[in-house]
């Protein structure tokens, strides 16, 4: 029987010997370097891109899937330290100050009563209150809806602000002070490696709201800027250099991306400039309700106060099909209105393929304007109004600014040696045709592309994977490290449920 | 008293993996001794499982052989180009068995065996990188064989006998790579059957060409587990007609348990026996894992196993009166295909080193002892057939070690 003991014994440490061991185990590290970087303590600066919002709210798996927290999950494995996030209360995604909702509810797509899923925001009651103030430091200092300048404007999280729009709600959560700024909150933590991503906002704002702002170009004082304004490229290049230098002071490296066409996502794209459907005898009503407005315009521009081309512009004319949809322009010529001396004919026309329709254009089109006017069908009787356009004059301001932004980025990045996404090229190549990966593709087509959130203008965790993938492959180029990327597939794209 | 018997055995949770995709061969301590090898051999009770036709020529009238052994067994698993990595953290299994024989006469024997040849128990972690194929399972088969055993002459004999199977499955993996409910929860489906039954049978014949030359053959019959009266619980979907609901729902799902062949030699010389076998497990029948659930969804895993060898290598030595000892080794070949490489039975090639001792307490009893140790070589495969077009792989790493014991009667 002491044999056998002793053969028990025996088995015990052979046992331990035999667990199945690889050759090269990751988990024991060593398999991945970190080149010349040193990713021990990575810091995130930016907006809601870098927070990880996504279908109109900043909820918790959203941050868990934000592109830094999967770069910090792969820098890991290189020497990369804990990721610090201030990560929000629930999966609803709203904001309350003072126990007040003050902002919505994340979209869900949900299957209507007609039986067509569509995003619809999810109910319930929020529980992340922003007067309960996080304590940091954060590696995560992604603050949705921040504009370049917001990063060093002192004050931008103080909770007295908010509601006059002064300050930023996310911002408040976790800002170190009343007045503490976002860089410096984010350089006291004296980063190893950082990514900076910002600038988006700055044209993204006029262009989601349909260009209902003003282009800032020439105005070098941000503190008079309004909320849908376009950021003067000065402004821009100044406080884009400041921030860098702030996190260069103590960093071996960083990632900066630079910013997206705003024609590359859905939120610009998904709407048509011709969803007004009409049969032949509707098309003729119209018709004649604007012959004349289009009699008025063949006379101005024979008397040559507009060009030919503007008289085509503005001739309105409905077809049985498929119709362009009437929109107020206001670029269009001042033209006094004949029949009422004193006031003006409106600046319609008809959209063209190169309007953009924002995304929140598909609930009012084709709705009543005036609910007991049976003829003020919008985009049809009544025009789309400047918010739900993006008209090509518009567009041009938004690319002027982009495209001196976009410079000021590369050339910076170039001059500190950091690596970078041309997260622009990115985006167009989602839009343009898409990627494929292992066992499926991703498009920016709005909800079914798999790249973008149900807001139409952030990327879904599976979209966020790919610009993160994107900038390991910059980090590895530019620093001689060999971080693996992440298998993009494991990522969800958009949620459904129904909101009840 | 059946009743209890039955009862007890299906306390034992006999789950494992090793030997190619779910065999487990583990069916007695001297045969495993040897490299698994007795198709030949007879020597003890063990030799109902490995050629009823040599139950005749056990020397006594009545013989018992009965033993459990201890599996753990684990794989280790990581993909380079994402730098994930997880390993299984799989429950130790019990397999075990029972043999009985009683010489009627001296041309005919009858027995009794009931041993677990097939079973697969696997745990990774809830949610690793696999998770879309399986979290864990746990498959068993008890086979319940009466047999019978016939001398022809001293030189040739046969038997054989039909088998009860009775088994279980417990099968969890998440719905896919992504999906979640709105708290992040993956959404996942376990299908559980168990007391899933159907018969089959086996048969052999032995030849002694001389006193110490002895040759064998045994075959065990197909049998296939058609599962119709579990539950599959689909858990941590979210709310919505675009995807199937949470609850239970039925399922129909059907297992191979594969036919195999053994023909092998033993050679004996005073104090010595050296036994070769060599068994093809016919794996091709387990073409694809199809689940077909209640509520109208499916699960389509192609297999496409092959057909698969066994070289098995035994010697064994009476070293006194009171000790004998073994060793022995065996090459086990895998059934799966490249790109057929799933978790689930995650199996490559293996090389099996074995050794054992009996210690002869009386002239009755014996307590044996064996113990195997199982290698794998590390290997890049990958399941390229998962559902929504993707591919899983990496590289594996296997091992298993198993310790065991049993008693052996003889009267």
């Amino acid at each position: 029987m002491r044999n056998y003991i002793k053969y028990m014994a025996l088995s015990a440490v052979l046992l331990t010997a035999c667990e199945a061991e690889l050759d090269n185990p990751i988990e024991d590290g060593g398999v991945y370097t970190s080149g010349s970087a040193d990713f021990s303590n990575f810091v995130s600066v930016g907006n809601s891109l870098t927070s990880g919002y996504a279908d109109g709210a900043l909820y918790l798996t959203g941050q868990q899937n934000s592109f830094p927290n999967i770069l910090a999950g792969q820098f890991a494995l290189a020497g990369g330290g804990e990721f610090k996030q201030p990560l929000v209360n629930d999966n609803l995604g709203g904001l309350l100050a003072g126990g007040n909702q003050i902002t919505e509810n994340r979209f869900v797509l949900s299957v209507g009563a007609s039986g067509n899923p569509g995003p619809v925001r999810l109910s319930g009651s929020p529980t992340t209150d922003i007067s309960n103030v996080l304590t940091g430091p954060f590696n995560n200092m992604g603050v949705p809806g921040a504009k370049s300048f917001h990063l060093v404007a002192p004050g931008y999280g103080n909770i007295a602000g908010v509601a006059a729009g002064a300050s930023n709600p996310y911002f408040v959560r976790f800002a170190s002070s009343a007045n503490a700024t976002i860089i410096a909150d984010a350089a006291a933590q004296s980063p190893t490696f950082f990514s900076l991503w910002i600038g988006n906002n700055d044209i993204l704002s006029y262009a989601t709201s349909g260009g209902v702002g003003v282009d800032q170009k020439g105005n070098l004082d941000p503190s008079t800027y309004g909320a849908n304004d376009i950021t003067d490229p000065q402004v821009f290049a100044s406080v884009y250099s400041q921030e860098l230098n702030a996190l260069t002071a103590t960093a071996t490296g960083g990632v900066v991306f630079n910013i997206p066409d705003v024609t590359s996502i859905p939120y610009f794209t998904t709407v048509p400039y011709n969803a007004i459907p009409l049969d032949a005898a509707t098309a003729a009503g119209v018709n004649q309700a604007y012959a004349q407005y289009n009699g008025g315009m063949a006379l101005y521009a024979s008397g040559g106060a507009i060009t030919a081309a503007e008289r085509d512009a503005r001739t309105i004319n409905f077809v049985e099909g498929q119709n362009a949809a009437v929109i107020l322009d206001e670029s269009l010529t001042n033209l006094p209105n004949p029949a009422a001396p004193g006031t003006f004919l409106p600046k319609l026309r008809q959209a063209t393929p190169d309007d953009l329709f924002v995304l929140t254009a598909s609930s009012i089109l084709g709705t009543l304007a005036n609910q007991n006017d049976p003829n003020s069908v919008i985009g049809v009787g009544a025009p789309v109004t400047d918010q739900y356009v993006l008209t090509p004059s518009e567009q041009a301001l938004i690319f002027a600014a982009q495209a001196s932004y976009n410079t000021t980025i590369a050339a910076l990045a170039q001059a500190n040696g950091l690596a970078f996404v041309d997260a622009k090229a990115i985006l167009n190549q989602l839009a343009t045709g898409g990627i494929t990966f292992d066992g499926g593709s991703l498009t920016s087509t709005f909800a079914t592309g798999g790249a973008f959130s149900l807001d139409g203008v952030h990327p879904t965790p599976r979209g966020y994977a790919y610009l993160a993938n994107q900038a390991i492959l910059a980090i590895n180029a530019t620093y001689g490290s060999t971080i693996p990327t992440v298998n993009v597939g494991d990522y969800n794209t958009i949620s459904v449920s129904q909101s009840n | 008293m059946k009743k209890i018997l039955f009862t007890s055995l299906f306390l034992f949770s006999f789950a494992t993996t090793f030997a190619g995709g779910y065999r487990v061969g583990l069916q007695g301590q001297r045969a495993l001794a040897m490299g698994h090898t007795g198709v030949a051999y007879v020597n003890s009770a063990e030799i109902a499982f490995f050629n009823p036709a040599g139950l005749v020529y056990l020397e006594n009238k009545i013989n018992v052989s009965a033993g459990g052994f201890g599996v753990f067994s684990d794989v280790a698993w990581q993909n380079t180009s994402t730098g994930q990595y997880s390993s299984t953290d799989s429950p130790a299994g019990t397999p075990f068995y029972l043999y009985g024989s009683y010489a009627l006469n001296e041309r005919l024997s009858l027995g009794l065996a009931i041993y677990t040849p097939y079973g697969s128990g696997v745990e990774w972690p809830t949610d690793w990188a696999g998770s879309h194929l399986v979290n864990n399972i746990d498959l068993a088969a008890i086979y319940i064989q009466p047999l019978v055993s016939f001398k022809i002459s001293d030189k040739f004999s046969v038997g054989g006998g039909p088998i009860f199977v009775t088994g279980s499955v417990n099968f969890n993996r998440n719905a896919d790579r992504t999906l979640t409910d709105l708290e992040g929860n993956r959404s996942n489906i376990t299908v559980d059957d168990s007391g899933v039954t159907n018969w089959g049978w086996s048969v052999g014949a032995m030849f002694n060409v001389s006193d110490n030359f002895t040759l064998g053959a045994n075959y065990r019959s197909e049998i296939i587990l058609e599962s119709t009266e579990g539950t599959a619980t689909f858990a941590n979907f979210p709310d919505s007609p675009l995807v199937p609901a949470n609850g239970d729902t039925s399922f129909t799902a059907s297992l191979p348990l594969p036919a195999e062949l053994t023909v092998g030699a033993t050679y004996e010389r005073e104090k010595w026996a050296f036994n070769v076998d060599y068994t093809r497990t016919y794996w091709d029948v387990y073409e694809d894992l199809d689940i077909v659930f209640g509520n109208g969804r499916e699960s389509i895993n192609p297999r496409n196993y092959k057909n698969s060898s066994l070289y098995k290598f035994g010697v064994a030595y009476e070293a006194s009166e009171k000790f004998s000892l073994r060793a022995g080794y065996y090459f086990d070949e895998s059934p799966v295909r490249s790109g057929y490489f799933a978790p689930e039975t995650p199996r490559n090639d293996g090389n099996g080193f074995t050794a054992g001792l009996s210690y002869q307490v009386s002239n009755s009893f014996a307590i044996d002892a064996s113990f195997l140790y199982l290698r794998f070589k590390e290997i890049d495969e990958s399941y390229d057939y998962v559902s929504d077009g993707s591919s899983f792989g990496g590289t594996y790493k296997s091992s298993a070690f198993v310790p065991g014991i049993g008693l052996t009667y003889k009267m």
